[in-house]
This record gives C-alpha cells, sequence and structure tokens, in this order.
C-alpha cells in the first residue's frame, strides 16, 4: 500500500511542475520516489513494521500478501530501470512532464493489478496501466505509424475491457460477489454447481486477460503496437505491462479461482501451444526488430501461461516469477540497444541497422547477444534456466509432449536470434561511424549485461544446491 | 423498483446478452472509428444493466458501486479516445480505420 501512495504521490508532483516550473529538478526527485518505493517494498517483504502501520488489506479492495509484494518488489525495479534507461526520451520532450506522470500513474495501475483482492480492482488496475499507455502509445503526434498504433491500441484494448466486463458480471450473477476470496469459498465447496453462465464468464475473463498479457489467438494488436510506437514506450509495454498482465492472470486463479485452470486445462494448452508456434513462426519472416521483438514476446507469454497453468505446484509461482524476472531484464537490454540503434538510422528498426554493429559499437553488439542468447534460452544466461524450470514442471504433471513442442517451439526461435547476431558480427554496415553513447548509457548497458549473466548463474546455482 | 423484479432474470441476462453482441458485432464489423467507439460504449452499458439487475435480484449494493466504476471509467476511456482520434484525423483527414495500414506484414 505504501508503494502505491509514494508512487501516486510522484505523479501528482509531476503533474504540479508543469505549473509551478520546477521541471528542471523533477527526474532526480522521480528516481530517489523509486528508489524509496523499491526500499519500502523490500521492506514490506521482509515482514518489517510497514505492515503494521498502514493495514496491509485495504477495506477488502487491495491485498498485500507475499505474491503481491513480490510483484510490487519486481515491477518497481523495472520501472526504475525503466526510467534510468530512457533518461533522454523525456529530457527531449517539450512536454516531458506530463509523460512522466502517466508513466507514474501506469505504475501505480500495474500495482493495483498484482495486489487486488476485488474484481473491481482488478478491472479499475487494468484500466489505469492501459489509458495512460494508450496515449504514451501516441505520443510521437507528427508520426503516422505513431497514431496508428494508439488508434488501434484503444480500440482492441477498450473491447478486451468490455469483454473483461461482462465476464466479470456473469461470474457476479452466478457467484453473488466480488470479493475473491468469497468467491474461492463459494466456487470450491461441495455443493456448488457449475452453470453455463458461470463457464461463458470464464470463458471471457480468459479471453480478456490472455488479450492483455498479448497470449496468441488474441495477439493481433501487438505487433502493430509494438512497431508504431516511440521504442520508449515500446519497452514499458513489453516489459511493465506485461509482467503486471500475467501477475494478474495468475492471482485470478491463486486467489479467486483454483480448480480453473485444471477444469479448463484445454484451453490453456491451446493458448499455450498457439503462443509457442506463432509467435516463433512468424517472427522468423520479420525485418523490422520491434515487430521481431513483439513476436518473441508472444512466444515468451506461451512459456509464462505454462506456469499459470500449472500453478497450485509450489514451484509453478517460483517458475513464473524468474521467468519475468529474466524476460524483463533483458528485453529492457535488447530495447535499450535497438533504441539507440534505430535513433542512429533515422528510427528506422530494421534488422540491417544491424550490420556490422561490432564495429561500430562493440558494447552495444555485445549486449545485445548476450541479450537475444538469454531469450533464445542459451545456458548458462538467465533465459536458460527460466524455461528449464517451467518445462520441469510440465515434465513433472506428465505433459510429456508439451515438453517437446516448446523445445521444438524454441529451437525455431533459436534462426531468427541468432539472424540478428549473424547480421551484428559479419554484416556490412552502409556506415562506419562509431556510435557515441554517453558514461551512464554504458554503465546501464554493463549492468543489464550483468544482470542477465548473474541471474542465470544464480539459477545455475540454486540447481546445483 | 417493483417492477424491475417483476421482469424475470433470465430475460435481463438475454437482452444484455443481445446488447453486448450487437456491440461486440459492430466493433468487429464497422470501419468508422466514432461508431466503434459507440459500439464499445454498447458493450460497456450492457454490461451496466445487467449488473444493476443482478444487484437487485442479490439485494446486494456492491454491483451498483461497480456500475458507477465503470461509467467514470467509461468516461476516462472515449475522451482519451476522442482525443487519439482526433489526432489521426489531423494527420490522414479521415476517421475511417481502413487508412490506418502503415503497419503491417
Amino acid at each position: 500500500m505504501n508503494e502505491i501512495i509514494i508512487v501516486a504521490g510522484l505523479g501528482i508532483l509531476t503533474l504540479l511542475a508543469e505549473i509551478f516550473n520546477f521541471k528542471k529538478i523533477l527526474m532526480p526527485v522521480i528516481i530517489a520516489g523509486l528508489v524509496v518505493a523499491l526500499v519500502v517494498a523490500v521492506l514490506e517483504l521482509q515482514g518489517s513494521y510497514f505492515n503494521t502501520t498502514f493495514d496491509a488489506s485495504v477495506l477488502g479492495m487491495l491485498d498485500f500478501d507475499r505474491f503481491a509484494t513480490c510483484f510490487v518488489v519486481l515491477l518497481t525495479t523495472i520501472a526504475l530501470l525503466w526510467v534510468l534507461i530512457n533518461y533522454n526520451y523525456f529530457v527531449d520532450e517539450s512536454n516531458k512532464a506530463d509523460h512522466l506522470a502517466l508513466i507514474l500513474f501506469a505504475i501505480v495501475g500495474g500495482y493495483c493489478m498484482v495486489s487486488y483482492s476485488n474484481f473491481v480492482m482488478l478491472f479499475l488496475g487494468i484500466e489505469i496501466l492501459s489509458i495512460p499507455m494508450y496515449v504514451l502509445a501516441g505520443s510521437k503526434k507528427n508520426s503516422l505509424r505513431s497514431n496508428e498504433a494508439s488508434l488501434k491500441y484503444f480500440l482492441m484494448g477498450s473491447f478486451a475491457t468490455g469483454i473483461l466486463l461482462f465476464g466479470i458480471a456473469l461470474l457476479y450473477g452466478s457467484v453473488g460477489s466480488f470479493d475473491v476470496y468469497i468467491i474461492r469459498a463459494k466456487t470450491t465447496s461441495a455443493d456448488f454447481v457449475m452453470t453455463p453462465m458461470f463457464t461463458v464468464g470464464i470463458i471471457m475473463l480468459l479471453s480478456a486477460m490472455s488479450f492483455k498479457a498479448s497470449s496468441a489467438p488474441f495477439h493481433f494488436w501487438a505487433p502493430d503496437v509494438y512497431s508504431g510506437s516511440p521504442t520508449s514506450v515500446t519497452s514499458f509495454m513489453a516489459t511493465f505491462v506485461k509482467t503486471s498482465a500475467i501477475a494478474a492472470f495468475l492471482r485470478l486463479f491463486y486467489t479467486a479461482l483454483p480448480f480453473v485452470p485444471e477444469t479448463f486445462s484445454r484451453i490453456f494448452l491451446i493458448l499455450i501451444i498457439a503462443s509457442l508456434f506463432i509467435g516463433n513462426i512468424i517472427a522468423v519472416f520479420q525485418i523490422n526488430a520491434k515487430r521481431l521483438l513483439a513476436y518473441s514476446s508472444i512466444s515468451h507469454v506461451g512459456f509464462m501461461l505454462i506456469a499459470v497453468l500449472f500453478f497450485a505446484d509450489p514451484r509453478g509461482i517460483q517458475a513464473l516469477y524468474f521467468y519475468v524476472a529474466a524476460y524483463s531484464i533483458t528485453t529492457l537490454a535488447a530495447f535499450m540497444v535497438v533504441k539507440i540503434v534505430g535513433e542512429q538510422s533515422d528510427g528506422d528498426e530494421n534488422i540491417f541497422a544491424f550490420n556490422g554493429l561490432v564495429k561500430r559499437n562493440p558494447l552495444l553488439a555485445g549486449t545485445l547477444t548476450i541479450a537475444l542468447l538469454s531469450m533464445a534460452g542459451i545456458p548458462p544466461l538467465s533465459g536458460f534456466f527460466a524455461k528449464y524450470n517451467m518445462l520441469f514442471i510440465a515434465l513433472n504433471h506428465g505433459y510429456f509432449w508439451l515438453v517437446i513442442i516448446a523445445i521444438l517451439a524454441s529451437l525455431v526461435g533459436v534462426y531468427y536470434y541468432f539472424k540478428i547476431i549473424i547480421a551484428m558480427f559479419t554484416g556490412v554496415s552502409s556506415s562506419s561511424v562509431p556510435i557515441k553513447i554517453t558514461l551512464t548509457q554504458k554503465v546501464l548497458l554493463l549492468i543489464l549485461t550483468l544482470l542477465i549473466i548473474g541471474m542465470g548463474l544464480n539459477g545455475y546455482v540454486l540447481e546445483m544446491i | 423498483m417493483e417492477i424491475i423484479k417483476g421482469i424475470p432474470l433470465t430475460s435481463y441476462i438475454l437482452l444484455c446478452s443481445i446488447l453486448f453482441s450487437i456491440g461486440a458485432l459492430g466493433v468487429l464489423y464497422r470501419r468508422n472509428a466514432l461508431v466503434i467507439f459507440m459500439c464499445i460504449e454498447l458493450m460497456l452499458n450492457s454490461t451496466n444493466l445487467l449488473l444493476v439487475a443482478f444487484s437487485r435480484y442479490f439485494n446486494d449494493t456492491n454491483a451498483q458501486v461497480f456500475v458507477f466504476f465503470i461509467m467514470a471509467v467509461a468516461a476516462a476511456e472515449v475522451s482519451v479516445g476522442l482525443a487519439i482520434l482526433m489526432l489521426v484525423y489531423r494527420n490522414t483527414k479521415t476517421t475511417d480505420i481502413d487508412a490506418l495500414n502503415k503497419l503491417k506484414y
């Protein structure tokens, strides 16, 4: 709860900055505020006194249990790294205070999505997160691509919200409450009959949530929106928004409807297999790096959903947490490089722009290589252990064929990740001008690379024990 | 209020499902962005009607509070949506979504 107060307060302060004209000191204040939020979240996780000063359960609307606090820590870390990486996105903008305020309010929405204990807050969290993203997707006002991405995201997003709401209404009609714990008690009691209304409600909820997480049959918006939006915003969507959506998806079953993944396992298997194959196979034909990363993120959602399917397994939530953390750090690194390279080639993120990158800037090429290898699942990088954990769980539950399918799909993935890597190392660049990056960017690139490798080694060490 | 209870709940569910389907089909088939906005509003309002009907039958005011939230959020969403549409209109001089074809393949 304290993080929500801190970040929402920062958002309001940012709006005031535009009026009272203290924009110059705004960025340090926001970075300091996010650090404070992160420290508070970590202290809460360790069960320090913060939990007792504010009642952790806020009138039955939010519940900051261990699950929620863990994800709040992860989300705050992603947000902090994102703000540091995209520092210049705000410096160059004319009305940077508005953009920052939108980002901060979106972060509040993410916090609500991972900690809801009432469907009202699930809905509000999704909307608080989505509405700023609709605006930010269109923040390059004169670019037609950005406009198109924004309008597409808005139309598709509100359509999914409509479906989500109707699902919640039908669920309410068959259970009689919005509170997740009451729903859990009623649906798991012996005399609960699954009416058609309930089933339709669940299916609508599942579709809307997989839409927000951009899982395969509902992924159509993702490549367009990811490639049209400014790269900074895309990297926020691919990391923060996706993490919140997947966490909200998992929390739905963790708190309210524990029997659903088992009863509707066929729907989940379709989502998983479709995400894995559509994401990986269509990515092979992409020549735009942002579109390629969008399709690759769809395939990663397929892996994440394996943990949602087997969430009852005690290792399920841990595996998902590790996967989401590894995926987000890797994606932040990849998009950081794509952004810097894109700026050099007039905002064009074709994979030909990466030709000969190693000669123009070895650090950028090295970071992108590590990030892409991690995404492809090459040991000992973090992506490998993230995938390994997921497949291990699937194997434990006797889904041997699912493991085979997932490995085959990842093999396809290796091909298109290596396409970029080979272009960077053997391609001939059209210009041989070295790409200059600032000291901060160098330090951030090194930190991200170390995190990708370190998290992998950490996973490796855990497996050894 | 008695008149609401005079109608069986099934009729409400049926009516709301039909309204919702009209909205959803409208989103999928219409090509004008403004009409699509209206269809989305129709979907949200059918949900509101359904929630109010359930609320009356269960004698539970929670759902009515939810309806207020939905109305507030829908208003925010439409104001953002219309702003985005204005932005697109300035650049393309049309509200037809078929004009948006820069992002493909």
